[in-house]
């Protein structure tokens, strides 16, 4: 686990250094579905939804950690889908028949 | 399952992420990409539920099977030109989840007589307020872009002062919540001061800037789960939040860039009207626009070699892209050949005319980026605007005083012909008039954009 802030916080400059070099390279030509895409995975959020709602005992704390289970699924679900649903129309020129 | 081999999975699952993004740079490994990311979250997923202290296996599967059930049901059956909305609301769910989840996190150190050390009680704030911004800005985009509201800028006195006001005691209230941690009212009027304040700050938003709007949500959307990635001392979190964050970043520079302003321009100077009124009368002492049928047309179609099709949110509005493509397709089965010019802030988001000439079955080595295009048009004998109108206003090269000077533009008044498919003689969102109308090699057709090409479409028939 993260302990030391300042562990976490070298992960997350590392990270948006590997996120800017990633995305950059995505031609304008995908950036619908590199949006709707990216949208499904900052549902990660989810793991924590699932931390919360998953404790012993039913309190506020584990109400609202279903909701957000729900929205979070919804997330990524709805966000993993569609972007192949677009991806899947994307099609290079047939060959001339 | 032993918390190490868990930390390792959502590494996993963290190189997933990225290597699928890599995957959806090209349009031949796109899929694979995303499938690899959908493989990621499988994982972390899977991880999660094995982790000690998860024990309320039938309320996480209630959830999850709800949440899937409505996602699928969403992903499925959106039309793909309410794309934009659908990303905003997918942005809004992330961001309301990671509000809840910060919520359910402190509630859960309170009733364990716990206090959040380090940089928790922060995240946990951040949180709060990214989340929350995330969630109410993006429900505002989704009313604006499904046209349950104005997409026009609302305006009041004062608007910026009061923005800067709740900033600033949002602010206060995460620094607040960083010496108190478990001060549970400071957490309540952060949720509530920071969903206003998402309200307020999309509000005076036009509707043409919501690309940037958009881009921008989705960066939140991000942050927000890196915020929760440190609440949770989750480093698998911190990083696919991060991914996401500069993905946004990236896409919202894009889109002020091919606006030619700043993000700030973009945030707080309301630009735009609701592409009605004032129209009239900035057009008198520019000439007459010329107006010509669909038969005219296919007389200079019927001639030319070669076609440029350039494509904006009223093709979108009219679902004219099916029509499009059939006469393209018509074009071609003549030997003329056709090309689409895309310029980046077409439409309401990121790649918007992209995915709805793909769903026509357009082939996408014929989408054309504008820097790439831009030197055909002046071999080009016919250029066809259908439904666009500032990405394509030659004042943005020339009118210093303009509000779109220096925004680059596609050439389309250096084509031999330039048929123009409008509804009315209505200026654009930037509410300047056009004079790429009144040009001598302009011809307008005026009408809904779908009939007008499906009527090309026959009367080309007809020639041939």
């Amino acid at each position: 686990m993260l302990d030391d802030p300042s562990v976490a916080l070298t992960i997350l400059v590392l990270a948006l250094f590997v996120g800017f070099e990633v995305i950059s390279k995505v031609p304008p030509l995908l950036h619908t579905p590199l949006m709707s895409g990216s949208n499904a995975i900052s549902g990660i959020t989810v793991v924590g939804a699932i931390l919360a709602a998953g404790a012993e005992e039913l309190t506020l704390s584990t109400v609202l950690g279903f909701v957000a289970v729900v929205v979070a699924t919804i997330n990524v679900v709805g966000g993993f889908l569609v972007t192949n649903r677009m991806l899947a129309m994307f099609k290079p020129r047939r060959k001339q028949s | 399952m032993n918390a190490q081999l868990i930390q390792i999975a959502y590494l996993a699952a963290a190189s997933l992420f990225i290597l699928g993004l890599h995957n959806l740079g090209s349009p031949k490994t796109a899929i694979r990409g995303n499938t690899m990311a959908a493989v990621g979250m499988a994982i972390a997923i899977i991880a999660t539920l094995l982790t000690e202290g998860v024990v309320d296996y039938p309320v996480i599967l209630a959830g999850i099977v709800v949440g899937s059930g409505l996602g699928a049901v969403l992903a499925l059956r959106i039309h793909m030109t309410s794309m934009p909305q659908m990303v905003a609301l997918l942005n809004g769910f992330g961001g309301l989840a990671s509000v809840l989840v910060a919520g359910a996190e402190l509630l859960s150190y309170i009733r364990r007589d716990a206090v959040p050390e380090g940089t928790v009680p922060v995240a946990i704030g951040l949180g709060n307020l990214i989340g929350g911004v995330t969630f109410s800005g993006s429900a505002i985009a989704f009313l604006k872009l499904q046209e349950m509201m104005s997409g026009a800028p609302i305006t009041f006195p004062l608007q910026k002062l009061l923005n800067a006001v709740l900033a600033l005691v949002c602010a206060g209230l995460c620094v607040g919540l960083a010496m108190e941690p478990t001060n549970l009212l400071y957490f309540e009027i952060l949720a509530g001061l920071s969903l206003l304040l998402g309200i307020l700050l999309v509000i005076p938003i036009g509707g043409a800037d919501m690309p940037v709007v958009i881009s921008l949500l989705n960066s939140y959307s991000g942050l927000a789960a890196c915020a929760t990635g440190f609440v949770l001392g989750n480093s698998g979190l911190v990083i696919s939040g991060s991914l996401v964050g500069a993905s946004g970043i990236i896409l919202t520079k894009i889109m002020c860039d091919a606006m030619n302003r700043s993000l700030l321009n973009v945030l707080f100077a309301a630009v735009g009207t609701d592409g009605g009124g004032g129209g009239g009368a900035a057009a008198g002492d520019q000439g007459t626009a010329k107006g010509y049928t669909p038969e005219d047309a296919a007389v200079i179609f019927n001639n030319a070699r070669s076609v440029i099709i350039v494509p904006g949110y009223g093709m979108a509005v009219a679902q004219a892209q099916h029509a499009v493509r059939e006469l393209a397709d018509l074009l071609e089965k003549k030997g003329i050949t056709v090309k689409y010019a895309i310029h980046p802030v077409a439409g309401r988001m990121p790649g918007h005319m992209n995915v709805l000439l793909a769903e026509a079955d357009v082939p996408y080595e014929r989408l054309i980026e504008m820097d790439e295009i831009n030197p055909e048009f002046p071999q080009t004998d016919v250029a066809l605007v259908i439904g666009a109108n500032d990405v394509v206003n030659p004042q943005a090269r020339t009118e210093k005083g303009s509000p779109i000077y220096g925004m680059p533009i596609l050439d389309v008044d250096r084509a031999t012909h330039v048929f123009v498919l409008k509804r009315s003689m209505n200026p654009g969102f930037a509410g300047v008039q056009n004079p790429l109308f009144f040009n001598d090699n302009t011809m307008m057709i005026f009408g809904d954009a779908k009939g007008t090409v499906m009527k090309l479409v026959e009367a080309v028939k007809e020639l041939s």
